[in-house]
């Protein structure tokens, strides 16, 4: 054993130093004039060959190797794993960007998403170990017998999976697509290639083996930059320390540009914009008629003057892109006139929690947070291929250490992210805003053309204000070293990093998913009799219609990262969490009980996300199903009436109900020991 | 006599488990809602409630499960059910 775990020490050691080489190689290469599309290239391709090796090397075709890795992956590098596994694009990329842009609201992700280990490690991870199956509809199928509870956690399982899953492979599309300049949807494909090769051949075995290769890029490629912010700043490359100083000259660079006079006028005229909608919205249907014939005299006009070309061509694409029927009109104008009511209110103070106008938008938004960080805590608590990750330690003992582990990796990253987002947030107050449009950096012009970052001058001064400046909360970690002007090679190493956070948990969902579908589904269910070989052929066949499903959605560019990996946790946490958490310490819940707990609780979340996020939806032909929130909870916190409803549902339905046979009760108490008593 | 032994170890669990579950949800909980309050205190150059936020819980968070692994580990050799060296 020590043998063993002394040659992975030296493995790994070896690794994260040639690692740190290359890096440092590729630096002075830059020095010596390597153009940037060069080094882009090497790290993208020489890291995904990496990862391919590893799954090549690690293959397996045994049963328990592949789904969890033949239970021998010791406590630290299983905590590393679940770290990178864990960590997916939306915490490499979206969290700074959200902190950055929404300040102390922002602290709620991370919150949650550490907060979430203390219920992994207390309520779950330790008895899940010595349950000791495969995946988690196994626990709900063993302890509540049957194969309906089995199959609502299947379907739960995929659910929530697969809009992560998406999420991750989205997120690929788009670093592929900036730093290497393929199309987003080449990216997309490009993408779901590297995501294969580690997951296809060796299972959880290689993913395992490979989630700890990318967490030490992903570790690095996310310090690095802020360390170097943090040295020019204040002369100490230690961040997570210095911030608080930065954070003070944030806020007074922020009272400063607040109140700047040409602010002001911005912010005024973005709300006589909002304005405009509004009474637009309220002459539905005329308005559109008007509106058409509005712009087509326009560009009569335009046409007998001397306008130039290029303005005639954006006036006839806004004529064109009008909407064709009042109903489509009010959508879209609403929403034009929340982007510019937005745009329109006076901004908040990075460190200010809970803002609003009256105390009572202030107790909502406290209430909101509240119930994000909680939902956010209990998905992460409840999502399969986290805990999934529990079962590949060799003891109990060790997945008890393996969740401390964990938490201490992903902490790395989390106790950066704010930082981060001090630090950029200061690089663009102090040197950005301000300065003349026709004057900006490149990273702006480059991430345009991507469609993350957008500017108006909106008051004709030639200058950039705050609010005439948009920025996509996924830009902030990619374009910081660019920001700051580091060298290229640091935003190589972060698409690097970027790009490892979200192969990492793209491999681990797709590995859950066909996890739940081949061994839940058709080896528990349809063919308990299939052979070894059988079951691993049709693991690896949705394997990969699962991964080609997922990037075909991921192509169509649905809303953004972190908001729809947000909807994961909330349908998770309302499907298992009850009925997991009730499964191990409640020996009286009984099957009635918990696949009505799941069912309600999943459809109650469901129907609240829906309801509260949407008005129609077109493809459907659903029209006028939009509801005001209950208590103002926004619909990514759907899951706080889901898991609620789940518990009621569970204790009072199994007490109506008969008590679970002897069987099943030794069963639970057999759990709840590491080993039986001597 | 092997029944009563289990009770005493799954009690023993049961009150560590809800006192690491308190801890948790003040420092999650009931720091957050205070967070405007305790903004008005400066620790380490931060508004306390933001640095809560930021670092302060997550530190708790650590100790936590450090503390739950720590102790559970003890009392599974005590009550003779950690499982065997390999």
């Amino acid at each position: 054993m020590s043998d063993i775990s002394q040659r992975l020490r030296r493995y790994f050691l070896v690794y994260t130093g040639s690692f740190l080489l290359l890096v440092l190689l590729l630096g002075v290469l830059e020095r010596f004039g390597l153009p940037p599309h060069w080094i882009g290239y090497s790290f993208l391709f020489l890291t995904i060959i990496l990862y391919a090796s590893i799954g090549v090397i690690a293959r397996t075709s045994d049963v328990s190797e592949y789904y969890v890795a033949g239970r021998r992956i010791p406590a630290l590098y299983n905590g590393m794993a679940t770290g990178a596994d864990w960590m997916s694009a939306a915490s490499f990329m979206g969290m700074a960007g959200t902190l950055f842009l929404s300040g102390y609201q922002g602290l709620a992700y991370v919150m949650g998403w550490t907060g979430g280990y203390v219920l992994v490690a207390l309520l779950l991870a330790p008895y899940l170990r010595r349950f000791g199956q495969y995946t988690i509809p196994d626990f709900l199928g063993e302890r509540y017998g049957g194969n309906a509870a089995r199959l609502v956690g299947v379907g739960a399982t995929v659910l929530a999976s697969f809009v992560y899953v998406v999420a991750q492979i989205y997120g690929v599309g788009l670093i592929t697509s900036r730093f290497v300049g393929l199309q987003f949807e080449v990216g997309v494909f490009v993408g779901l290639a590297g995501i294969l090769v580690c997951s296809f051949l060796g299972g959880m075995r290689a993913v395992t083996w490979t989630q700890v290769a990318q967490y030490v890029i992903l570790i690095v490629a996310y310090i690095v930059p802020v360390a170097m912010l943090s040295y020019k700043a204040t002369g100490l490359p230690l961040p997570q320390l210095v911030y608080g100083e930065v954070l003070e000259r944030v806020e007074a660079l922020e009272t400063t540009i607040f109140n700047a006079p040409a602010e002001l006028e911005v912010r005024r005229l973005y709300r006589e914009r909002a304005d405009a909608f509004a009474s637009r919205i309220d002459h539905l249907p005329e308005s559109l008629s008007e509106e058409r014939q509005r712009l087509s005299a326009a560009i009569s006009e335009m046409k007998s003057g001397d306008a130039s070309m290029r303005d005639i061509v954006v006036v006839e694409r806004q004529r064109r892109e009008l909407p064709q029927t009042a109903a489509e009109a009010r959508d879209y104008w609403e929403g034009s006139m929340r982007q510019a009511a937005e745009r329109g209110a006076p901004p908040i103070h990075h460190a200010t929690p809970f803002p609003g106008a009256s105390e009572e938008e202030r107790d909502t938004s406290r209430l909101n947070f509240l119930a994000l960080v909680f939902c956010l805590m209990v998905g992460t608590a409840a999502l399969p291929h986290v805990l999934m990750r529990y079962y590949t330690t060799p003891t109990v003992r060790e997945a008890r250490s393996s969740v401390f582990w964990s938490l201490f990796f992903i902490l790395l990253l989390y106790f950066t992210a704010p930082a981060y987002a001090v630090f950029a947030k200061y690089e663009i107050y102090s040197g950005v805003i301000g300065s003349s449009i026709s004057e900006l950096p490149g990273w702006i012009a480059a991430w345009s053309k991507v469609g993350l970052v957008a500017i108006e001058d909106m008051n004709g001064d030639g200058l950039l204000q705050l609010a005439e400046l948009t920025l996509n909360p996924d830009v902030i970690v990619l374009a910081t070293p660019e920001i700051a002007g580091l060298p290229y090679v640091v935003s190589g190493l972060v698409a690097a990093g970027a790009l490892a956070a979200a192969l990492s948990t793209a491999d681990g969902l797709l590995l859950t998913i066909a996890g739940a579908l081949s061994h839940d589904v058709y080896y528990k269910i349809i063919r308990p009799g299939a052979t070894t070989q059988w079951r691993l052929l049709v693991s690896k066949t949705m394997l990969l219609i699962v991964a080609v499903v997922a990037a075909t959605v991921a192509a169509q560019k649905p809303a953004s990262i972190l908001f729809m990996v947000s909807w994961a946790f909330s349908i998770a946490a309302a499907a298992f969490f009850p009925a997991l958490v009730c499964g191990i310490f409640w020996k009286r819940a009984n099957r009635a009980g918990a696949v009505s707990a799941m069912l309600v609780g999943l459809a109650l979340t469901v129907y609240y996300l829906v309801r509260v996020q949407f008005d129609a939806i077109p493809w459907l032909g659903i029209h006028g199903i939009g509801m005001a929130p209950w208590f103002g909870i926004q619909s990514v916190s759907a899951g706080v009436w889901g898991v609620a409803a789940g518990f009621v549902t569970l204790v009072v339905v199994s007490l109506l109900t008969s008590p679970p046979s002897q069987r099943i009760q030794d069963f639970v108490e057999s759990v709840r020991y590491p080993r039986t008593m001597r | 006599m092997s029944t009563t032994r289990n009770a005493r170890y799954w009690r023993r669990n049961m009150i560590v488990t809800a006192m690491l579950l308190l801890l948790w949800f003040l420092v999650t909980f009931v720091a957050s809602y205070f967070a405007r309050e305790l903004n008005g205190v400066t620790f380490l150059g931060f508004p306390l409630g933001f640095y809560m936020g930021a670092q302060g819980a997550l530190v708790v968070y650590v100790f936590i499960v450090w503390f739950y692994a720590y102790y559970m580990n003890r009392l599974d050799r005590e009550y003779g059910v950690e499982e065997g060296g390999d």
